[in-house]
């Protein structure tokens, strides 16, 4: 690099630094998620929650929304030609915090095709309330089959339950195929 | 028969199967790596076992967590154990949830809805 790429470099490491900062961003990963990566995330932000003496019940509300939407992306994330049961899905996870709540934010590459069906997912999860999620939560347990990657349809429903919120989500577009697909899940700290 | 019996680790569930000694118990933390491969010999398990039962199954359930892929097998281990019942054997469920969990207390009242099977919720200090 010459001297203008270095001084370049440095000031996006700079910035990206006060950005993760201003936005108490404590944890930000983009690569294949495995279930060692899920292990060490969640107990790293569990550390983390221990060591500020948030209140139990906020600490596992997280840990649960962590696990879910890590997960996800490692079951889910498309794999674009490979069929092979160990591979991880890759995508970016975030986790921040604002003086009242924790954000646990992920976003990965989806195909078009399969851009609908979860969007009707996701806005049906959306219309429910907490009675109405908790029958489905319990048909889907019932009813559903375990896919080969071992998921089960219930990770965003229990999202919105242990949350209490809407799923906040969006699809940006990337190319004629895929769409770069964000959930932003957040958890009170107060209650 | 065979016992199954597996010390928990900090994503599997210690697990204890063992007739002779009337011990029936799932407990910990569950969020395998792979749902499947843990819970099928645990289930293949109870299928043998439900042959020829105890006079009386008291099965234990004193899970700190369980991620949503587990849940699906935990509900498959209890409509094994309401079949037994159905089948007229002495079956009850034991669901201990530590008192402060409402969440766990909550998921032991939804599973109970779900199977009929005798089941008992027991709150306990961590």
């Amino acid at each position: 690099m010459d001297k203008t790429q270095i001084t370049g470099f440095l000031e996006f490491v700079y910035d990206f630094y006060k950005s993760m900062k201003a936005h108490e961003i404590s944890l930000v990963y983009e690569g294949e998620i495995t279930h060692q990566i899920t292990k060490a995330f969640t107990s790293l932000t569990e550390s983390n929650m221990a060591k500020e003496e948030e209140p139990n019940s906020v600490q596992k509300k997280v840990f649960h929304v962590m696990i879910e939407c890590l997960q996800n992306i490692s079951k889910h994330a498309d794999n674009f030609g490979s069929d092979d049961f160990l591979f991880a899905g890759r995508g970016i996870f975030m986790v921040s915090k604002s003086a009242d709540e924790y954000h646990v934010t992920t976003g990965n590459v989806i195909e078009n095709s399969k851009m609908k069906e979860l969007g009707e997912i996701l806005d049906n999860i959306n219309g429910l309330d907490k009675e109405g999620l908790k029958q489905l939560y319990k048909t889907q347990m019932k009813e559903g089959r375990l896919s080969e990657k071992g998921g089960a349809g219930l990770g965003f429903i229990d999202i919105a339950r242990k949350t209490g919120r809407k799923l906040e989500y969006h699809f940006l577009p990337i190319d004629h195929e895929t769409h770069f697909f964000v959930l932003t899940s957040s958890i009170s700290r107060t209650e | 028969m065979d016992t199954i019996k597996i010390m928990g680790t900090d994503d599997t569930p210690t697990v204890i199967l063992d007739a002779e000694n009337e011990v029936f118990e799932i407990s910990g933390r569950s969020l395998p790596e792979d749902v499947t491969a843990f819970y099928d010999p645990i289930l293949a398990w109870l299928d043998d076992y439900s042959s020829s039962p105890c006079p009386k199954t008291v099965f234990t359930f004193k899970l700190v967590y369980f991620n949503t892929a587990s849940s699906k097998l935990l509900l498959d281990i209890l409509m094994k154990l309401e079949q037994m019942s159905e089948d007229g054997h002495d079956v009850l469920v034991r669901w201990y949830y530590p008192e402060d969990d409402e969440d766990m207390q909550e998921a032991g009242e939804e599973y109970s809805d779900i199977v009929d099977v005798p089941f008992e919720a027991v709150s306990y200090n961590l």
